[in-house]
């Protein structure tokens, strides 16, 4: 949600445009990146920013999205921060890498523009395409609006970089809804940012004076000892993601809930949801006696102690999820669900969005309203295909 | 072989100490034996460039440069075999 209060500082600027300038504050060296709809005016901004030597990096043109996320994981590994960006398709060839940077403990910053994936083929939002990613070991972030994606994107880089952390981090921004919107927005210039965010030290950069060799063959008893560590390090990265958070309160006066979660308002019945979404559904919460909502700002790590915390007293929960896990229910209402285990809280699950269809104010009341009389089983999946 | 690192500091898969790859003899992989013939063989180069291994090089004996294949890590491949010009190495099935 927009800020009603005016911040002098504030520029109105598409949201990839501002992505691009807050890539530019980071001090990133390194950025390889190929372009793919809805995310090409991050993309196009930082190439034109390199051409006209605004941004002193390399500026890598790579074939396709699985170089992309090869260069910089490379560059990364020398022990310079890099930047990369895709949507949908592009990030689903990335798979293979994404798993390796993960377990190489490569700390790559991307920005996810949400899109849904073929088939049919489809440009518009949902969240399919970085939920399919949920396993691969990347830390996960969900942002609700432009500013929230510019300070994510700054909070990243400080998480993945903590030598305790050495975990990678997806920034997710709605496709179209966030990256081709005009907001008002804050965009920290290098000078504050270096006040929050340090130098990048890479704890074993790739350095010929120095050979090492990384992500080799792995027998058994090293593969499950460092995917055990993996696991850990996912685990332990929430603490981190509080503490950027609030830091980041402290130089810059923003902060979204405690880092992994947000509460808006206090009914009875809670919607949980993830992104741009959360500003439709926070207004309808405005209007309404006995509805909240509680956002997942961190899907990956997912948090249900601080979820469980917040919703046990709530009469019922909403899931309101742009994604779903084909053959059983959405991935939002599955960790919720497991989070909640043994509450006995009621849950419903509801798939919205999908492939950018509309969810009004409209929507939101119909999915409520339908909860409220009883007209839904607990436990069981809506899925809803038009605008309501 | 080398390990890969123990320690917690170096969490991802990483060996520090370098060059295991030479500790693993990879030559007792092979099937094929590629044998050259240094009565044909006049050290043109052609195999210790093609050599997907690195394992060929052309070194002088008696007095003339000839093709030597280092066994330790030859894999059988016989690209040497195939792009021979003068048809100085040919294959033997390896017993063991």
């Amino acid at each position: 949600m927009v800020s009603k209060k005016r911040n002098k500082n504030a520029v109105v600027i598409e949201g990839s445009q501002a992505v691009a300038r807050a890539v530019k504050s980071c001090d990133v060296k390194v950025i390889a990146a190929y372009p793919i709809t809805p995310q090409t005016h991050i993309v196009q901004e930082l190439a034109k920013m390199h051409a006209n030597g605004e941004i002193d990096c390399e500026y890598i043109n790579v074939e396709a999205e699985f170089s992309a996320i090869s260069a910089v994981l490379g560059s990364t590994a020398a022990g310079v921060r890099s930047f990369t960006a895709t949507s949908s398709q592009g990030l689903a060839l990335m798979n293979e890498v994404l798993y390796a940077t993960a377990g190489m403990r490569i700390p790559v910053v991307m920005v996810v523009c949400n899109r849904a994936l073929s088939a049919p083929i489809n440009i518009w939002n949902d969240h399919q395409d970085s939920i399919a990613e949920r396993d691969s070991g990347w830390i996960q972030i969900y942002v609700e609006s432009v500013q929230e994606a510019v300070d994510s994107l700054i909070q990243a880089y400080k998480i993945s970089e903590d030598k305790k952390v050495l975990l990678p981090s997806m920034v997710c921004m709605d496709g179209f809804y966030l990256t081709h919107v005009y907001e008002p927005v804050v965009i920290p210039e290098k000078e504050e940012v270096d006040k929050f965010l340090p130098a990048f030290e890479y704890p074993y950069p790739l350095d010929p004076e120095k050979p090492l060799t990384m992500g080799p063959l792995g027998f058994p008893n090293d593969y499950a000892r460092l995917r055990k560590q993996l696991f850990e390090a996912t685990l332990e990265s929430k603490g981190k993601i509080v503490k950027a958070n609030k830091d980041f309160k402290k130089c810059f006066g923003r902060s979204y809930g405690d880092g992994l979660i947000e509460v808006y308002g206090d009914g009875k019945i809670a919607i949980v949801s993830m992104g741009s979404l959360c500003s439709t559904i926070k207004e309808y919460v405005d209007s309404s006696k006995d509805v909240c909502l509680v956002r997942i700002r961190t899907f990956r790590p997912f948090p249900g102690e601080e979820l469980k915390k917040v919703l046990k007293d709530k009469e019922k929960v909403i899931v309101m999820e742009k994604n779903i896990s084909l053959g059983h229910v959405g991935s939002v209402f599955m960790e919720l669900a497991t989070a909640l285990y043994g509450t006995g809280i009621e849950i419903y699950d509801f798939i919205v969005g999908s492939g950018g269809i509309d969810v009004p104010l409209s929507t939101i009341n119909y999915v409520v309203e339908r909860v409220k009389k009883n007209k839904e089983k607990p436990g069981s999946v809506v899925f809803i295909d038009k605008v309501i | 072989m080398t390990k890969i690192s123990k320690n917690k500091d170096l969490p991802g898969a990483i060996i520090t100490d370098v060059g295991s790859t030479a500790k693993n003899k990879t030559g007792s992989w092979r099937t094929f034996r590629p044998v050259v013939d240094h009565s044909k063989c006049v050290g043109c180069g052609k195999c210790e460039r093609f050599c997907p291994e690195g394992c060929i090089k052309i070194v002088e004996k008696d007095g003339k440069r000839v093709s030597v294949i280092d066994y330790n890590y030859c894999k059988g491949c016989l690209i040497c075999m195939n792009e021979c010009p003068l048809k100085a190495i040919s294959k033997e099935v390896e017993h063991k």
